[in-house]
């Protein structure tokens, strides 16, 4: 049954002017817009960190390389780093959360729409600024312009004795400058989550979408703040003379270590609920059962949330902690495999006993089930201190964390993409390039990202720009590498879909997957004001409802 | 020689890790060890404890991989959509707390379990205290080489170092106390212990107990800088006899030998003898290695090259050809001076 009898007639806007359109675009506060600059924003520094990946594993194809410097590749592990965290996943996510919480919970946009503008803008320019190094700035003694301290920039690398020139600054300012942006949208987010739902969506009532997104947000406000917190120090022993990091002059190089990582592991979940959030939204559909277990799932993100904040040294079990110390993080580090481990059994009971379809974002969604199982169970090795010894700041760790990004989180967005792409376009994807898509990239990620913890195993640390041969690593290495290539041909699959289906696509109607949550009420794309008359809503698939008055949710929740 | 009951845990290990890797075809010869860095060939105490751990972490995973595997298997296979579906949509089930309750209690007890064998293995590796007889050296982390100092044996060298083989029966370790005189490093030879930290300001220590003699492999594993990649260890482990001419051969200063007084004149008037000791001579930099018994050494460049002649005059000319970033200066000496100037180093036997 279609819900098209529900949407709006399409009303085209008279067309105009492109400049005219391009300034509706940059001064827009209308959160779909927004949305949509975000995701773009993120497809084109994926792009770029996508490049400075391929770059690094061209070099290591083979030992002793000589296809760049190691002045050019300690900047490219930096600047992928960045790059990747910074100005891409992150806000690709707040690009989805901003097109999609509104929508969700049936209302016409976030709470505070030019603060949402606000926020866009300052992560867009830190990333510009981020770049810009490349042609203002000098870093490790001579040794070239963008930042080449690692994406952790562990002090004292980062002082003026050993980062001249202002590399380590565009570094610092791009995070500072981005990391205000994250703060509004987070702050903008839990506003618009608690405030603004319409009438009959309680708390318990929401799509889990939107609690994810919920918790994400406060995650974001506690981690962020920290991080804000170092770079200010940062600055301050750079060009105040202050002694935060100087270890010549008593300060503490470990200090930093735990200012970046008590920012630095809630980020990854940060990263990964928003990904659980669209596993959450697209599993039920394509299994056509309600999510199971709603509670457990609501609870086991929100201790997710609570116990992420308590395991940043599990990334500092080298540094030298007393074993006392060393055994809390062990432990705290274990306790969150308890709430994944219940969240990855609830999707798997939701599609227990269902019809599973395999349309291209279910495929992304079922990898994302393997790969993420796999991530965490190498996560859980390294939770284990004295086997961190060995793994942590090998290629092992490379793998393990590439894993979660992209095994994980990208194979989730993915899905998200081709899910929501029918909403935001108006069309429909191509379903032949998206399965295409689907297979490169899961040969390529597999080809790259399986092979790479075996380097790690046999003793080969990450960020080395060239390796010694006989050490048992070259043949992993070109595996590697291969991988590299797979994964950059379905990048670039799924870019020209994009870019196809929304000049050629076919039309997708309001409800093209059959859909339970509000967005699929209205228009393809949702007209500005997102909704004729504000929705009322009962249970927590308020259109399966509608589509089943003989049977609705409400009756059992 | 690796007696056979090592050979035999180091093929265990190796099988053990075929299986999880999935990747049988390049391991397929066990009399041959994978490498010379591979965490599953232990060849000292703490190594040999992390090892242990690891076998047991890596069967509790493994084994929790197969089962949620195969659940994830067996939903997208008996669950898919059949080509005659007759519309309808299946049974709705909201969820159960029964299970949820199972699946909550079965991981916590796992992860109790895992936490106990974790911290057994941290109390063995951290809480060992140095025995009487336990031999002491201070690492000192420079961009981009290693400093060894044996403070009760009066010895000073760099890269490479060495440590006595430690009887299981009479043990005797080596407490490495770890310091950086720049940036934060790593030390880590994986075949005798996990990696510890270098950090300046922040002194760590480590220990091992190399039970078979031989050299052992490892490199910097923390980012500290433009060649990182090329800050190499290596630890030999000599029998007690061997180490004991060794520390003597190392405490003799410098020998003067008349028939290279041009090269150390040069050595001794250039900007060498700012960052490089060489013992009874002015030469008492401490920026760079020590060089008193530099033709001791195996390789030049924290292990980045062979020390042979030809390798020591390409590094002199200039560094930056073989390692890229170091910090060494380029000489600028002809080659007369060149040629002189290896001679000296030379006879720093």
């Amino acid at each position: 049954m279609s819900t098209d009898a529900m949407a709006l007639p399409r009303t085209e806007p008279a067309s105009r002017p492109i400049v005219a359109r391009l300034h509706d675009w940059v001064t827009t506060v209308d959160h779909k817009r927004l949305g949509i600059l975000y995701l773009i924003y993120a497809l084109v520094f994926l792009l770029i960190a996508g490049v400075e990946a391929m770059i690094m594993r061209i070099q290591l194809i083979r030992p002793h390389n000589d296809f760049i410097s190691p002045q050019v590749f300690n900047r490219m592990f930096t600047m992928h780093g960045t790059t990747m965290i910074f100005f891409v996943i992150m806000p690709v996510m707040f690009g989805f959360a901003n097109y999609l919480i509104p929508l969700m919970i049936g209302t016409r946009d976030m709470a505070f729409p030019r603060l949402n503008a606000f926020s866009f803008w300052m992560t867009a320019f830190g990333g510009l600024l981020l770049y810009f190094s490349l042609v203002g700035a000098n870093g490790l003694y001579g040794a070239g312009n963008a930042p080449d301290v690692g994406w952790f920039a562990y002090a004292p690398l980062t002082s003026r004795t050993f980062s001249v020139g202002h590399s380590t600054d565009f570094w610092t300012l791009a995070l500072l400058v981005s990391g205000f942006g994250s703060i509004g949208t987070a702050v903008n987010i839990i506003a618009t989550v608690l405030c603004m739902r319409c009438p009959g969506m309680t708390l318990a009532k929401m799509p889990l979408f939107a609690w994810l997104n919920l918790v994400m947000a406060g995650l974001v406000i506690l981690a962020v703040s920290p991080l804000t917190a170092a770079q200010i120090m940062l600055l301050v022993d750079r060009y105040l003379g202050g002694h935060f990091f100087d270890t010549q002059a008593g300060g503490s190089a470990v200090i930093w270590m735990h200012f970046f990582w008590v920012f630095g592991h809630p980020e990854v979940y940060v990263l990964v609920i928003p990904a659980f959030a669209f596993a959450s939204e697209i599993i039920p559909v394509f299994s056509r059962k309600p999510i199971f277990g709603y509670p457990v799932m609501v609870g086991a993100t929100v201790a997710i949330g609570f116990i992420s904040m308590s395991v940043w040294a599990h990334h500092m079990f080298t540094v030298g902690m007393s074993s006392a110390a060393n055994n809390f993080f062990v432990i705290s580090t274990m306790a969150i495999a308890v709430p994944t481990g219940i969240k990855i059994f609830n999707w798997l009971a939701t599609m227990w006993g269902g019809k599973i379809e395999f349309k291209t974002p279910m495929l992304f969604c079922i990898a994302f089930l393997f790969q993420f199982l796999i991530a965490g169970l190498t996560g859980i090795m390294q939770g284990a201190a004295p086997f961190d010894w060995h793994l942590g700041n090998s290629y092992f760790v490379v793998a393990h964390f590439h894993y979660v990004i992209v095994g994980g989180i990208l194979f989730a967005l993915f899905g998200a993409f081709y899910y929501w792409f029918p909403k935001m376009s108006g069309k429909m994807y191509s379903e032949t390039l998206g399965k295409l898509h689907f297979w490169l990239f899961l040969i390529g990620f597999h080809l790259t990202f399986d092979f790479m913890h075996i380097p790690g195993l046999l003793g080969m640390p990450r960020r080395i720009y060239t390796y010694e041969p006989g050490r048992g690593w070259d043949t992993w290495n070109l595996i590697v590498t291969i991988g590299v290539f797979f994964q950059a041909a379905g990048i670039l699959v799924f870019l020209g879909n994009l870019l196809w289906s929304y000049f050629r696509g076919k039309a997708a109607g309001s409800d093209p997957w059959d859909g339970w949550t509000l967005e699929w009420s209205t228009n393809s794309p949702p007209p500005a004001y997102n909704f004729y008359t504000t929705p009322l809503v009962q249970s927590r698939r308020p259109l399966w409802d509608l589509k089943h008055p003989d049977d609705p949710d409400w009756k059992y929740e | 020689m690796p007696s056979q009951g090592s050979n035999h845990r180091r093929v265990l290990g190796s099988q053990i890790l075929v299986c999880i890797c999935c990747s049988a075809a390049a391991f397929a010869d066990p009399t041959s060890p994978l490498s010379p860095t591979n965490i599953f060939a232990p060849a000292s105490t703490p190594a040999k404890s992390i090892f242990g751990l690891s076998l047991f972490v890596l069967a509790v995973t493994g084994a929790i991989f197969l089962v949620v595997f195969t659940l994830l298997l067996y939903s997208v296979v008996k669950f898919r959509k059949t080509k005659n579906d007759d519309g309808r949509e299946p049974p709705q089930v909201y969820g159960s707390n029964q299970v949820e309750l199972a699946w909550t209690i079965i991981p916590i007890l796992i992860v109790v379990a895992l936490f106990m064998a974790t911290a057994r293995v941290i109390a063995v590796v951290q809480k060992t205290s140095p025995p009487s007889n336990a031999i002491a050296v201070t690492a000192i982390g420079h961009q981009f080489w290693w400093e060894y100092r044996y403070p009760g044996l009066g010895v000073v060298t760099a890269n490479e170092l060495h440590v006595p083989v430690s009887d299981p029966v009479h043990p005797t370790p080596t407490f490495i106390t770890l310091l950086s005189a720049d940036t934060d490093h790593s030390f880590w030879v994986p075949r005798l212990a996990g990696k510890t930290d270098l950090i300046p300001n922040h002194p760590n220590t480590m220990w091992i107990d190399p039970q078979e003699t031989g050299v052992y492999l490892g490199q910097c594993a923390q980012y500290c800088g433009t060649q990182h990649a090329k800050m190499l260890l290596r630890v030999y482990v000599q029998s007690k006899d061997e180490f004991d001419g060794w520390i003597r051969q190392q405490r003799q200063p410098a020998i003067t030998n008349d028939a290279v007084s041009e090269g150390q004149r040069i050595f001794e008037t250039t900007a060498c003898i700012n960052c490089h000791t060489v013992s009874g001579t002015v030469a008492n930099g401490r920026f760079g290695p020590d060089l008193t018994h530099l033709m001791s050494r195996d390789t030049i460049a924290a292990g980045a090259a062979a020390n042979t002649p030809e390798n020591l005059q390409r590094w002199i000319l200039n560094p930056n050809t073989m390692k890229p970033g170091s910090l060494m200066p380029a000489m600028e000496l002809n080659e007369q001076e060149l040629d002189a100037l290896t001679a000296y180093l030379e006879t720093l036997r």
